[in-house]
């Protein structure tokens, strides 16, 4: 018999992926998603099951591929990031219309806070949008039953199903049951129907007529309606007002504790919202019927709150009673519930000190690319981009961070405002391996047409780190290990129709110097050019034969302590020793990587001989 | 029986398996539990903190004011996340030096973990040294599991990697006997 197992949010999602006999499952990385299909891919090894699973190139491929897959009568599911769900609206839109076959689950991972984001975004306004159903799960436990919930929801209305966990559900860990894997269609079977699979734009205005009805009668579907938790006992006092208060998501898991501890769970109606659009219309009528005064508590937008159309006894976001912005704290939400119930309640919060702030792993390649790029080109622009290397930020060596692949079409815009002008500034470009595959190879096609005059410094550390390493289409590798073709970024760079294409090891940072110097005098004459600076990351366990030998670093005395090195290279291994006016080397951080030692003006870092 | 537990430390540092350790260890012990973790861009040397619930409890997060215990990794932590505990609570702190503000604890306990596990030539293993001073501690009642809990825990984690659970265990038990 299967016992209780510690499972994260995320892997919780894949094991009900797995159970419920997904067939085809894809994602791009990206936190708070990261996990799902990592855990997806380890179950699916551990229990031998022949299914398709696979990291894609960005999140608008991986819903391609999963919906194609739902197409052919197969159970599939896309997961991502909500900025990832942004790339894949293209898709998502259509699919709304057309439908799907066999289950087809759209999960995307919001960020409130944001923690780990670029935008607090609710990826349940994009369901909306789209027209199709979204579920709210509140806790790892209740995110694994919605996927059978869900995929019984997309069979049976023939609609794309979205699943919207967000950080707290994600990265929660729970003890869970795990269940029996039920086997469904194992068979792939297109059928052709081009009317609806290619359906030109008079019969996509008859898929829209359809989509609505469909959306009619799922507002009425049973198994997804609102749960009552919580009913009033006792008589209301002459002059009491009906209270209710509506939650979902984790706001839901916060609130039923906090009833409890604020003793209201028989003084106030609570319910749970499984699926805040659409929203059940019965539901709507009953809370109109019954309450004066609905609170409505949910995650990041008023998306139950705007389809309740009696705007006066409505308290929630658009009245202000609950913030529009950041994440909802169980702190807050006490105070929320204690005000909207008129009763006392003591609540703390946490000082607002800043706490730490990340920073590049010690020995990072990434540190010694922008060390010399500061180096190279020193008043320059410096675009970036989403990864590791955002905290490029740190070395004031990334000046702009806008979305995944936006470095290279930023970098073209920076140009072209400047082009007119007598004195332009240089450009530098940084983007991941991971990020370039994933949206910049269009931007930098563009960009040779172009002719725009900047040097790309692809940052290859033959895996996507921030969100965990997963493989990137040079890699070789796939979900589970499994060998694959790999895509070389050399070749890929040249085929854009870049001339100046190179590569050097950022560890020999004296080199990438140089090497990014002639870059720069080159693309001020010519055009785009490129510097792959190649070094495997040092978290990827699957990279470690492929690192230098770690050498061993001694300060000398002629170290005045004057902290250039700690300034302009901010290696977390090197400790300022304000009192003895010189750097000590912190042995348990020190990666060994010898970059310092380039770093240093007065040379007073040096490598032990003998290493 | 309740408990919520406050780990904090800084990315790199192994909050998370401390966390999964203990909440492995409520498991074991046929109890209920939540974790909340940081993941993501703070784990590249920022402030991480995790959330420990063992028992009845609905949400993953605690409430300031509201923890039992706090196991701090860093003591700079203690100024962030001390307000997480309640009266009468405890608290175990990584540090050579005694910590200040927490005059509302019942017990604050301090070890040179870092120190420490230098000496027993596993310097990253901090987080296990402290665990073990911990759960020596912290008196049997404020803690819902023991160090042989724990030991379980690890041996069936690490089954399949003798040399890692040796030292693991070696560091638990470095903490303990502190
Ligand atoms: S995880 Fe890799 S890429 Fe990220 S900071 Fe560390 S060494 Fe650099
Ligand atoms: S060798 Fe120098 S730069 Fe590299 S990790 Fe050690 S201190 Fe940092």
């Amino acid at each position: 018999m299967n016992k209780r197992q510690l499972l994260l949010g995320n892997e919780a999602i894949a094991l009900g992926l797995i159970e419920n006999g997904c067939a085809v499952a894809t994602s791009y990385p990206g936190t708070p998603a990261s996990e799902i299909l990592a855990s997806v891919a380890s179950f699916q090894e551990k229990n031998a099951i022949s299914m398709h699973t696979q990291w894609a190139v960005n999140e608008k491929v991986a819903f391609e591929i999963a919906y194609a897959g739902c197409m052919t009568g197969l159970r599939a599911a896309v997961s991502m990031k909500q900025v990832g769900l942004n790339v894949a609206s293209d898709p998502l839109m259509s699919a709304a219309y057309m439908g799907t076959k066999g289950g087809f689950l759209v999960i995307s991972a919001d960020d409130p806070g944001p923690h780990s984001s670029q935008t607090e975004q609710d990826s349940r306004l994009m369901a909306m949008m789209a027209k199709i159903p979204v579920l709210d799960p509140d806790s790892p436990g209740q995110a694994k039953e919605m996927i059978t919930l869900a995929y019984n929801l997309s069979e049976k209305f023939k609609i794309p199903v979205m699943i919207r966990p967000t950080t707290r559900v994600c990265h929660a860990r729970q003890d869970i049951q795990p269940g029996e894997i039920v086997s469904h269609e194992t068979q792939a079977e297109f059928e052709k129907n081009p009317a609806r699979w290619a359906a030109t734009p008079k019969f996509r205005y008859q898929l829209h007529n359809e989509l609505e009805k469909k959306l009619a009668e799922i507002s009425a579907h049973k198994e997804t309606a609102p749960s009552q938790l919580s009913v009033v006992s006792g008589q209301l006092q002459p002059g009491q007002t009906t209270k209710a208060i509506v939650v979902s998501g984790v706001a839901a898991a916060h609130t039923k504790d906090i009833m409890k501890d604020l003793d209201l769970w028989d003084a106030v109606s609570l319910y749970q919202v499984l699926q805040p659009y659409p929203l059940h219309t019965e539901f709507i009528s009953h809370l109109i019927n019954t309450y004066d005064e609905i609170l409505i508590i949910e995650e990041t937008v008023g998306v139950i709150e705007m389809q309740i159309a009696d705007r006066h006894r409505v308290r929630g976001k658009l009245d202000g009673s609950v913030p529009k912005t950041g994440e909802l704290l169980p702190e807050n939400i006490q105070e929320i519930i204690a005000e909207f119930a008129g009763v006392q309640s003591e609540t703390a919060s946490l000082p607002s000190v800043p706490g730490r702030r990340p920073t590049l792993c010690a020995g990072c390649p990434h540190r010694a690319s922008f060390f010399a790029i500061k180096k190279a080109a020193k008043k320059g622009i410096y675009t970036s981009d989403i990864g590791c290397y955002t905290l490029g930020l740190n070395l004031g060596a990334v000046d702009t961070v806008l979305c995944m692949g936006a470095a290279i079409s930023q970098a073209a815009g920076f140009y072209h405002a400047y082009k007119h002008q007598e004195k332009r500034p240089d450009i530098v470009a940084t983007i991941g391996d991971s990020t370039f595959f994933h949206a910049g190879v269009p931007a930098l096609i563009d960009a040779v047409v172009q002719d725009v005059r900047f040097v790309l410094v692809i940052l290859d550390n033959r895996t996507t780190a921030m969100t965990g390493s997963q493989p990137t289409p040079a890699t070789g590798a796939g979900a589970c290990g499994e060998p694959l073709v790999s895509v070389d970024i050399a070749p890929l760079v040249q085929g854009c129709g870049v001339k100046f294409c190179r590569e050097c090891d950022p560890y020999k940072t004296d080199e990438l110097i140089s090497l990014l110097k002639e870059a720069v005098a080159y693309s001020r004459e010519h055009g785009p050019a490129v510097v792959i600076a190649k070094h495997p990351c040092l978290l990827d366990r699957t990279l470690r034969g492929e690192q230098h030998q770690p050498v061993k670093i001694e300060v000398t005395d002629t170290c005045d302590g004057c902290g250039y090195c700690v300034k302009h290279f901010e290696c977390p291994a090197l400790v300022p020793d304000e009192a003895e006016e010189r750097v000590n080397i912190d042995a348990i951080l020190c990666s060994g990587c010898g970059v310092c030692v380039q770093v240093c003006p007065k040379e007073s870092l040096s490598i032990v001989s003998g290493q | 029986m309740k408990q919520q537990i406050i780990i904090s430390g800084v990315g790199g540092q192994g909050v998370l398996f401390v966390t999964r350790l203990l909440a492995e260890a409520a498991i074991l012990r046929g109890l209920p539990v939540f974790t909340s973790e940081t993941h993501g861009m703070a784990q590249r040397g920022g402030t991480v903190v995790s959330h420990l619930k063992v028992g009845e409890f609905s949400s993953p997060l605690i409430r300031p004011s509201c923890a039992d215990g706090l196991l701090a990794l860093k003591a700079e932590n203690v100024s962030l996340h001390g307000a997480y505990l309640n009266t009468g609570a405890w608290a175990v702190v990584n540090s050579s030096e005694p910590v200040s503000g927490l005059s509302d604890c019942s017990g604050v306990f301090t070890a040179d973990a870092d120190t420490y596990a230098q000496e027993i030539g596993t310097p990253k293993s901090v987080n296990l040294v402290l665990l073990g001073f911990a759960l020596a501690r912290i008196p049997k009642e404020n803690l819902f599991c023991t160090t042989d809990d724990v030991r379980s825990v690890m041996k069936n984690r690490l089954a399949n990697r003798k040399d890692m659970l040796d030292a693991s265990v070696k560091a638990l038990e470095t903490g303990h006997n502190k």
